[in-house]
């Protein structure tokens, strides 16, 4: 037994050289000065590394430099992962690309409090101002604006509208005890309420984060984090609410084990109509028809219901998307690519081509996809917002929470727990 | 030059890095003495893992190695298609990790499995369960695959052993009137000792560093139920970016290893190592 290749030695000398290495590595990137004869070249740092959005993008590029002939823009695109720690280390180093993608959230924090982020506020607000409220949200630090966003979603229900009728549950809950009775009923009716990837712990994330936004409130998940206390009595509730859930065992069999993209996962649990509803991001649609054989006009959308009696409201949504930021000191034509970037035209292009949702709503108009737009239609009536765990919290205190929250659907930690060891992780991150 | 640079440099920097709090970018600034090791004691999660990796270890001795031995034997008979049946033994130990673990999670499926299907097709559905979501069965499925991937390989080892036994000496005490069990107990089973006291070294260190098929399988769940010290360490290191803690685990494995190993070879394998024991037996080997 044990893989003698995986020694500990082997782990080690490429855990440390990785290290080193990404020391070594920051020392380069970020530096673009003006070429020769006034041409001014641009950085673009992006993840699209996947097709149509890899060309699409690319085509873009190419169309601003034609209408702007002195301007040169040269894509840099890393995978997702390898570009997290290529920023990690860039950060380190000082150095930014011109323009570069962002999550928002607590990294874009760190970054802007380190001084290496350009204030769009001024110079973006005359064409900023029309974006997609909520969308802009991730980018808002201290009500200045640091990025400008082309992507956004956000997590909820998606429901098997056969197996609900099935059931006799004839509209989709917006209550808390509307939900837990709508569990019960399909349970009654031998239908399995919810498929849930217990193996990869954040899709359980997401019941506690959006019931402690309905019971504390989105203000108190961002007091939390600044003030590294996440034992308010909201908290708690909402992970007695999540144990109520629980306690009605409404999950697939095996659910502790199941992976969510996985022929046998989550998303195909759904897909395969075994299961009745998923609390899923707006591209959970497209992973149930790659995994199962997918829902087509069965599949419906709603949002979060509300806990009676909580801080939160049913229309507030926990989500995120994609922006651009820009170094400090980033020349003009770093602003004037967000601008072009941020058009009606490219957002009908990108809605059109690569399947985001628009961040600029007169785009509105390209989305073809019913459940896209149903998601839509939720963003755009969102009156509050807050940007995924993970990256609007330190890495660490994001993984104690998929972890504790993991723990309690396990049974083995009590909602007071869950808190508690959240803000003991909060406490050892500085 | 290139083992200083590529295995003991990093490993004196985790060494090192294990006394700091570290996130992984730019030089450990921030001193926390022993901090990273005391918390490392203290965390339900490590304690289990050290708990895991005993009862993995003594599983494995007492059920894994016993089980190779019995089939080694058994193949080392006169038995028509013998080689086959050693290619298919030995086959899975070929596969990597990670594809063993890819298909052990479907053959264990819940319901749509192969394991669930095929018990209930002879009638024993009620043993069908959720072999990788219950906390409780989770380790001995995963030590089933184990066993499954590596029986193969240690029983490579007793066949081999098992051939340098020379003939003469079990045709001897056949001719003396020992029956197959005291020729198997009083000629084989001393005669393979050497291979055996290998065979067990290899599997105890396999145990302590587990993780391909942990990190596949299971990530470590159903709620830490078989998170082994690597799974740990990586979730920590890689998933937290709190690499200083990761290199205080990382230290502590290598700890583990190093005591086992010293230990191992001061009180076990010496006489192996020793020449005189061996030409002593030079006769039988």
């Amino acid at each position: 037994m044990g893989d003698p290749a995986l020694s500990r030695r082997g782990f080690l000398a490429v855990s440390a050289a990785a290290g080193l290495g990404m020391t070594a590595l920051s020392g380069c990137g970020g530096d673009s000065d003006g070429g020769s004869s006034g041409t001014t070249t641009i950085e673009w740092w992006n993840i699209s590394t996947t097709q149509p959005t890899k060309d699409v993008w690319a085509g873009l590029a190419k169309k601003f430099e034609a209408q702007n002939p002195k301007v040169k823009i040269k894509i840099v695109q890393l995978e997702n992962d390898a570009y997290k720690s290529k920023m990690t280390a860039l950060t380190a180093s000082g150095k930014l690309p011109d323009i570069f993608h962002t999550w928002g959230g607590g990294v874009l924090k760190q970054q802007v409090d380190a001084g290496l982020v350009e204030d769009l506020t001024d110079s973006t607000k005359a064409w900023a101002d029309g974006l997609l409220p909520v969308a802009k949200q991730p980018y808002l630090i201290d009500d200045k604006t640091y990025g400008i966003p082309f992507d956004i979603g956000m997590i909820g229900f998606w429901y098997n509208k056969a197996l609900f009728k099935q059931a006799g549950v004839s509209a989709p809950p917006t209550t808390w005890s509307g939900f837990l009775d709508a569990v019960r009923r399909l349970k009654s009716a031998g239908v399995t309420p919810l498929a849930l990837a217990g193996k990869e712990k954040w899709p359980g994330m997401y019941y506690w984060a959006y019931l402690a936004m309905r019971t504390a409130g989105v203000d108190a998940l961002r007091k939390a984090a600044d003030d590294k206390d996440f034992t308010g009595a909201g908290f708690v509730q909402a992970g007695g609410h999540l144990k109520e859930l629980v306690d009605l065992q409404p999950f697939q069999k095996g659910f502790l084990g199941a992976a969510y993209s996985t022929p046998t996962g989550q998303a195909a649990t759904v897909g395969n109509g075994k299961a009745a509803m998923e609390l899923m991001g707006q591209w959970a649609p497209v992973v149930e028809a790659d995994a199962g054989k997918g829902l087509g006009a069965d599949l419906g959308f709603f949002p979060f219901p509300a806990v009676e009696g909580g801080q939160g409201s049913i229309t507030e949504v926990f989500g995120g998307g994609g922006g651009h930021a820009l170094r400090k000191g980033a020349p003009q034509a770093a602003v004037d690519f967000l601008k072009f970037f941020a058009s009606q035209a490219t957002d009908q292009e990108l809605v059109k081509k690569t399947g985001v949702l628009p961040v600029v709503p007169a785009a509105e108009s390209s989305l073809t996809d019913p459940n896209l737009t149903a998601v839509q239609a939720q963003l755009k009536a969102a009156t509050g917002f807050q940007l995924y765990l993970d990256q609007a919290y330190a890495p660490a205190v994001g993984q104690e929470i998929n972890d504790s929250v993991a723990a309690l659907i396990a049974g083995s930690k009590s909602p007071e727990q869950v808190t508690q060891s959240v803000t003991k992780t909060a406490k050892e991150e500085q | 030059m290139l083992f200083i640079g590529l295995v003991l440099l990093p490993m004196l920097f985790a060494l090192y890095a294990a006394f700091f709090r570290w996130g992984g970018f730019g030089m450990p600034s921030d001193y926390a003495g022993a901090d990273n090791f005391t918390r490392l004691f203290q965390d339900p999660v490590f304690l289990g893992d050290l708990w895991r990796c005993l009862l993995l270890v003594v599983l494995s001795l007492l059920i894994q190695l016993p089980f190779a031995l019995a089939m080694a034997v058994l193949l080392n008979q006169r038995l028509r298609g013998r080689a086959v049946y050693r290619m298919l033994f030995f086959a899975p130990y070929v596969l990597s990790e990670a594809i063993t673990g890819v298909l052990f999670s479907m053959v264990f499926a819940p319901d749509d499995g192969l394991a669930d299907h095929v018990l209930g097709a002879v009638g024993l559905d009620g043993l069908g369960g959720e072999w990788f979501a219950d906390p409780s069965w989770v380790l001995a499925t995963l030590f089933l695959v184990m066993t499954w991937k590596y029986f193969g390989f240690h029983m490579m080892l007793y066949l081999a052993g098992l051939q340098a036994v020379p003939a003469e000496l079990t045709e001897a005490a056949l001719i003396d009137g020992a029956g197959p069990w005291q020729r198997f107990r009083n000629v084989t089973l001393p005669l393979l000792a050497p291979t055996l006291r290998i065979s067990v070294f290899l599997s105890v260190i396999g145990a302590i560093q587990l993780f391909d098929l942990v990190w596949v399988v299971t990530q470590g769940g159903p709620d830490h139920h078989s998170e082994t010290m690597a799974v740990t360490m990586f979730q920590y290191g890689f998933k937290r970016y709190q690499v200083g803690y990761a290199s205080a685990i990382s230290v502590v494995m290598f700890g583990i290893c190093l005591v086992f190993a010293l230990a191992y070879q001061r009180f076990v394998l010496r006489r192996d190592l020793e020449g005189a024991t061996t030409t002593m037996r030079g006769n039988g080997k």
